[in-house]
C-alpha cells in the first residue's frame, strides 16, 4: 500500500547527482520574479482597472483589432523572411572560408547595438522613394518606406541577429563524420542536408525565429519612423499604446499591452513546447 | 574508385555553382538589411568632416550621456549574467516539471513592446504609486534619475546570456560534471573548472549581445529618464535630441559612437577567441 | 584572479564617475519641462536669465531643460518629474498635471498675462519653392493629386492645432454646416500619406523625405525650417483663416514649495514678459504678447491673417474631449477602409 503510494508520488524535479539546483532554481526564480513578474503583474492589475466591458470594447475595437493584426502579421512575416535567409548567412559564415569573413560575422550584431530609433531613420533614409533603395524601387512601381512594408523591413533588421546567432553555435558543432558517413551511404547532397542537418538545426531554428519574432511584435522605436502610422493600414499596436497615454489613460493603454502580452505568451509557449518535445524524440541538438 | 570518391564530396560539400548562389545571396540579403543602414549611419556621421565629428562627441551633454550608458551597462549587464548562468545550470542540468513554462518567461521581456517596459516601473514607482512616494520619503528616487533606467534596461536585456546559454549546456549535457562530482570535486569546482570553460564561448557572446542592447535601448529608457539634458539622457536619448534638432550629422556622430563601441567588443571578442582557441 | 579585480575596479570607477558628474556647484537648479520646438527659444532665455539673476541677486543659477512631445512631457511630471516650471503647447496638457497632482493651482491661467501664454503663433503652409501645386489656402488641400503632411493629433500636440484650424476654416466655408465641415476635414486627412507622432518627425518626412506637397506647421517651425533646411527651397503660405495657438507656461507649486524655489522660478517665467523675453520670443518667430516690445525688423515678418482662438470652440476643456479623446471626431473620421 504504502509502497504505490510512494511510486505514484508527484516528483517536481527527477532525481540526480548533479548539485546546485536549490541554489540556482531560487535565484533565478526570485530575480525573475523580482525583475519581470512583480511589474508585469502590476501591469496587469493596472489594466483590471479598465472593468471587463470596457476592457472587452477595446480588445474587440475593428482598430486595435487591425493594428494587432498589422503587428503580428508584420512580426511573423519578417521572421519568416530571417529564417530563410538568416539561415543562409549562417551556413555561408560557418562553412565557408572568404576573405572579409570575420568582418561581417562581427557586423551581424549591430542591430542591437544601434538604437532603434536611428535603426529607423536610417532605413527610412534608404527606402524612402528618395533614398538609395527606394528610388530604385520605385522605377519598378514598389513602395516600400511609409507602407505596410516598410514595418517589416525595419523588423526584418531588428531580427537578424536572433537568426543567425542562434543557429550559428549549433552548426559549427554539427559533427562533419555524420554527413561523410551518410554520403557512403549513397544520400546525395540534398537529401544530407534535409534529412541530416536540418533536424538537428530545427530547435535552434524555432528559438531564433520565436526570438525575432517576439522582439517584432513589440518593436516601436524604428517602425515609426518607416511605417506612415496611417490608422488601419500601418498603424502598429504599439502606437496604440502609445496614444493611450497621451489621452492620460493609463488603464486602455495597459490593457493593449496585456493583450499583446498574452497573445505573445502563448505564441512563445507553444513554441517552447515544441521544442521541448522535439528535444526528447531527437535527443540532445 | 575514382567514382565514389567524387560522389562523397560533392554529398559532402556543396558544388561550386551552388555554394557562389549561397554567398551571393548572403551578401546582397546583408547588404540590404546591414551595410547600407550601417554606411548611411557613417556617412551621415562625417558629412561635416572628422572635426565636426570630434565636436559632437566632445559636447559636454554627449560626454554625459555617453558615461550614464556606460554606467548603467556596467550594472545590468553584471546583474543579467549571473541570472543567465544560473538560469541555464537549473535548466539545462535538471529535469523538473514547468520548464517550458519557465523558458517562456525568460523569453517574456524580447516580446513586450518597449513602451510597455518602461511603463511597467512608471507604474510601480510613479507618483500615483505606492512605492514611489514611500521610497521618496527616504530620498531615494527610482524614476526620472539612475535606478529607473538602470531597471528598465535590466528588463529589456534579462533574456540575452540565459537564451544563449540554455540551448549550449542542454546540448553539452551533464557527463563531465558528473564525471568531475564522482571524482570528488565539490560543486562550486566543478563549475568552474569544468562547465565555465565548456561554455564560455557562449557566455561570452550572451553578455556581448546584453551589452549591446543595453547600451542601444531606446524606448524603454525613453519612459522613464525624463529627458533632462546632460543628466538624465543616455546616449539613444541624446541622438534623439540632436536628430529633433535638426542636428542630423551630431545625431549620427553619436550613434557612430555606439556602433563604434559594440564593434570593439566583438573585436574583443575575436581577439580573446584566437588566444585561447584549442 | 587579477582580471576579476579589475574588471571590478573599473565597475567601480565606472559607479563613481557617473555619479560624481552631474554634481554642480550652484545655489539653484531650476528645470523646466517644455516641449520640442523651444529648444532655440529657451537655450538663450536661459543663459540671459542666469546673467540677470546673478546681477541682482549674487545667486548662481543652473537651469536644467527637458524636452519631448507635449503630451509626454505632461505625464512625466504627473509621474514625479521634479518640474519647476512647465512650458508645453497646449493647455489641456497643463490642466492634466493641475487635476491629476493638484501641484499647479487650478487657476493657473489667471496667474500671468495672455492666459498665461507669454508668446503665440498660429498654423501656417509650407510649401516647395514656387509652390508647384499652387497651394493658397485650405481649399486647395483637398484637390486631387495634393499630398498634405501633418503629425498625428493623438500623438502631437501642434497636429491638434493643425486640425482646429482646418476645422475652423471649413465651418467659415460650409457656413456652420456640420456634416460638410467633418467631410471637409476627413478628405483632408484622406490626403495625408503619413502621420508621424511629432511636429518635428513630420517637418524631416516634408524636408529630408521630399514627401507631400504641403506641411501643416507652426509658424515658429515653418521659419525655423527655412533657417536650418535650406532657405529658397520652401515657401511659407498664409491661409486665409488660421487659429491662435497659445503655447502656455505654469509654475509647478508642489515642486517649487519643497525645493525652495518659489521665488525664482516665478521670476524665470516673469521674465519671459520682460522686454528681454519678449524680444527674444520675436527673434525666434513666436508672436510676443507685446509687440511693441520686440524689435520692428522682426515683427516684420509675421503677416496679419484672420486668426480664431480655441475659446471659438469653447477653450480646451470642451474641444479636447469633442475632437481628441478616444472615439471623438478625429477617431470617427477614419473609418476602415473597405
Amino acid at each position: 500500500m504504502t509502497a504505490t503510494v510512494q511510486s505514484s508520488r508527484w516528483h517536481f524535479r527527477e532525481p540526480g547527482v548533479i548539485p546546485g539546483f536549490r541554489l540556482t532554481f531560487g535565484f533565478a526564480v526570485c530575480y525573475l520574479s523580482l525583475v519581470i513578474l512583480i511589474p508585469l503583474s502590476g501591469l496587469v492589475w493596472h489594466s483590471s482597472n479598465l472593468g471587463w466591458d470596457a476592457f472587452w470594447a477595446l480588445a474587440s475595437d475593428p482598430r486595435t483589432i487591425a493594428a494587432l493584426k498589422i503587428s503580428f502579421g508584420s512580426a511573423v512575416l519578417a521572421a519568416l523572411i530571417n529564417t530563410v535567409f538568416g539561415l543562409v548567412v549562417a551556413w555561408v559564415l560557418v562553412r565557408y572560408r572568404f576573405p572579409g569573413r570575420r568582418i561581417v560575422d562581427a557586423v551581424v550584431d549591430l542591430p542591437f547595438a544601434l538604437p532603434t530609433a536611428v535603426a529607423g531613420i536610417a532605413l527610412a533614409t534608404l527606402y524612402a522613394p528618395n533614398g538609395m533603395i527606394g528610388a530604385w524601387l520605385a522605377d519598378f512601381g514598389f513602395k516600400v518606406a511609409f507602407t505596410p512594408a516598410g514595418i517589416v523591413v525595419a523588423l526584418v533588421f531588428i531580427g537578424l541577429p536572433f537568426i543567425v546567432r542562434t543557429v550559428q553555435p549549433v552548426l559549427e558543432e554539427v559533427d562533419r563524420e555524420i554527413e561523410e558517413a551518410a554520403a557512403t551511404l549513397g544520400a546525395s547532397r540534398l537529401d544530407i542536408v534535409r534529412r541530416v542537418l536540418l533536424p538537428g538545426l530545427l530547435p535552434a531554428i524555432l528559438t531564433g525565429f520565436a526570438m525575432a519574432m517576439a522582439r517584432g511584435i513589440g518593436e516601436y522605436g524604428s517602425v515609426i519612423f518607416i511605417a506612415g502610422n496611417i490608422p488601419y493600414v500601418s498603424e502598429i499596436a504599439p502606437l496604440l499604446i502609445v496614444i493611450r497615454l497621451e489621452e492620460f489613460n493609463y488603464a486602455a493603454a495597459t490593457a493593449v499591452g496585456v493583450v499583446m502580452l498574452s497573445i505573445s505568451f502563448l505564441m512563445l509557449l507553444i513554441i517552447n513546447l515544441i521544442q521541448a518535445w522535439s528535444r526528447g524524440r531527437f535527443g540532445h541538438g | 574508385m575514382a567514382d565514389q570518391t567524387i560522389s562523397i564530396q560533392s554529398a559532402t560539400a556543396e558544388t561550386p555553382l551552388v555554394r557562389l548562389v549561397l554567398m551571393a545571396i548572403a551578401f546582397l540579403f546583408l547588404a540590404l538589411f546591414l551595410f547600407l543602414p550601417l554606411v548611411v549611419v557613417v556617412s551621415e556621421a562625417f558629412r561635416n568632416g572628422v572635426g565636426a565629428w570630434f565636436q559632437a562627441i566632445l559636447d559636454p551633454d554627449a560626454l554625459a550621456s555617453i558615461r550614464l550608458t556606460l554606467l548603467v551597462a556596467a550594472i545590468s549587464v553584471p546583474l543579467n549574467m549571473v541570472f543567465g548562468v544560473a538560469a541555464a545550470w537549473a535548466i539545462a542540468k535538471f529535469e523538473f516539471r514547468g520548464k517550458a513554462f519557465l523558458i517562456t518567461l525568460i523569453d517574456l521581456p524580447f516580446s513586450v513592446s518597449p513602451v510597455i517596459s518602461g511603463l511597467v516601473y512608471v507604474l510601480l514607482f510613479g507618483s500615483g504609486s505606492v512605492l514611489g512616494p514611500w521610497l521618496k520619503g527616504w530620498g531615494i528616487e527610482i524614476l526620472f534619475a539612475v535606478p529607473g533606467i538602470t531597471l528598465a534596461t535590466i528588463f529589456v536585456t534579462f533574456p540575452f546570456v540565459a537564451r544563449e546559454l540554455i540551448p549550449l549546456m542542454q546540448d553539452q549535457g551533464s557527463a563531465d560534471e558528473e564525471a568531475a562530482l564522482s571524482l570528488g570535486a565539490s560543486g562550486w569546482q566543478t563549475f568552474l573548472h569544468v562547465t565555465l570553460p565548456n561554455i564560455r564561448w557562449g557566455l561570452l557572446y550572451g553578455v556581448l549581445l546584453c551589452n549591446a542592447r543595453a547600451m542601444g535601448e531606446f524606448g524603454a529608457v525613453s519612459v522613464v529618464s525624463g529627458h533632462i539634458r546632460g543628466l538624465t539622457d543616455t546616449m539613444p536619448l541624446h541622438i534623439e535630441i540632436l536628430y529633433n534638432e535638426y542636428n542630423f550629422a551630431a545625431a549620427f556622430a553619436v550613434a557612430s559612437l555606439l556602433v563604434g563601441l559594440a564593434l570593439v567588443t566583438l573585436v574583443l571578442k575575436t581577439a580573446i577567441e584566437r588566444r585561447y582557441a584549442d | 584572479m587579477t582580471r576579476y579585480r579589475s574588471i571590478t575596479a573599473a565597475a567601480v570607477m565606472a559607479i563613481a564617475i557617473g555619479f560624481a558628474a552631474p554634481v554642480a556647484a550652484a545655489d539653484f537648479t531650476l528645470l523646466n519641462v517644455s516641449y520640442d520646438p523651444t529648444r532655440e527659444l529657451y537655450k538663450e532665455y536661459n543663459q540671459l536669465f542666469i546673467d540677470s539673476w546673478n546681477a541682482k541677486t549674487g545667486d548662481k543659477v543652473t537651469i536644467r531643460m527637458s524636452h519631448g512631445g507635449s503630451g509626454k512631457q505632461a505625464r512625466s511630471v504627473i509621474d514625479g518629474l521634479e518640474a519647476d516650471v512647465v512650458t508645453l503647447a497646449l493647455e489641456a496638457d497643463i490642466n492634466a498635471i493641475a487635476e491629476k497632482t493638484g501641484k499647479i493651482s487650478a487657476a493657473w491661467r489667471e496667474r500671468l498675462p495672455n492666459n498665461s501664454a507669454p508668446y503665440t503663433s498660429t498654423i501656417v503652409f509650407l510649401v516647395r519653392k514656387g509652390n508647384p501645386k499652387g497651394i493658397s489656402d485650405w481649399a486647395d488641400l483637398v484637390r486631387d493629386g495634393v499630398e498634405v503632411i501633418t503629425p498625428n493629433p493623438k500623438t502631437s500636440g501642434g497636429a491638434r492645432w493643425n486640425f482646429l484650424a482646418a476645422w475652423a476654416w471649413a465651418q467659415k466655408a460650409y457656413k456652420g454646416d456640420e456634416p460638410s465641415v467633418r467631410q471637409y476635414v476627413s478628405d483632408l486627412f484622406r490626403h495625408v500619406p503619413i502621420l508621424d507622432t511629432g511636429a518635428r518627425g513630420a517637418t524631416t518626412t516634408f524636408v529630408r523625405r521630399a514627401i507631400g506637397d504641403v506641411l501643416l506647421a507652426w509658424e515658429n517651425e515653418a521659419f525655423l525650417a527655412l533657417d536650418e533646411l535650406g532657405e529658397g527651397a520652401f515657401e511659407i503660405v498664409v491661409p486665409s483663416v488660421s487659429i491662435k495657438a497659445e503655447p502656455p507656461v505654469a509654475l509647478v507649486d508642489g515642486n517649487v514649495e519643497h525645493k525652495g524655489t518659489t521665488e525664482i522660478a516665478t521670476a524665470y517665467l516673469e521674465g519671459l514678459y520682460s522686454e528681454d523675453g519678449q524680444r527674444l520670443a520675436a527673434r525666434h518667430y513666436y508672436r510676443p504678447y507685446q509687440p511693441e516690445l520686440a524689435d520692428p525688423q522682426d515683427m516684420t515678418r509675421f503677416p496679419d491673417l484672420k486668426l480664431v482662438t480655441v475659446d471659438d470652440f469653447g477653450g480646451w476643456k470642451k474641444a479636447q474631449p469633442t475632437f481628441f479623446a478616444d472615439g471623438g471626431i478625429f477617431d470617427q473620421i477614419y473609418k476602415p477602409e473597405r
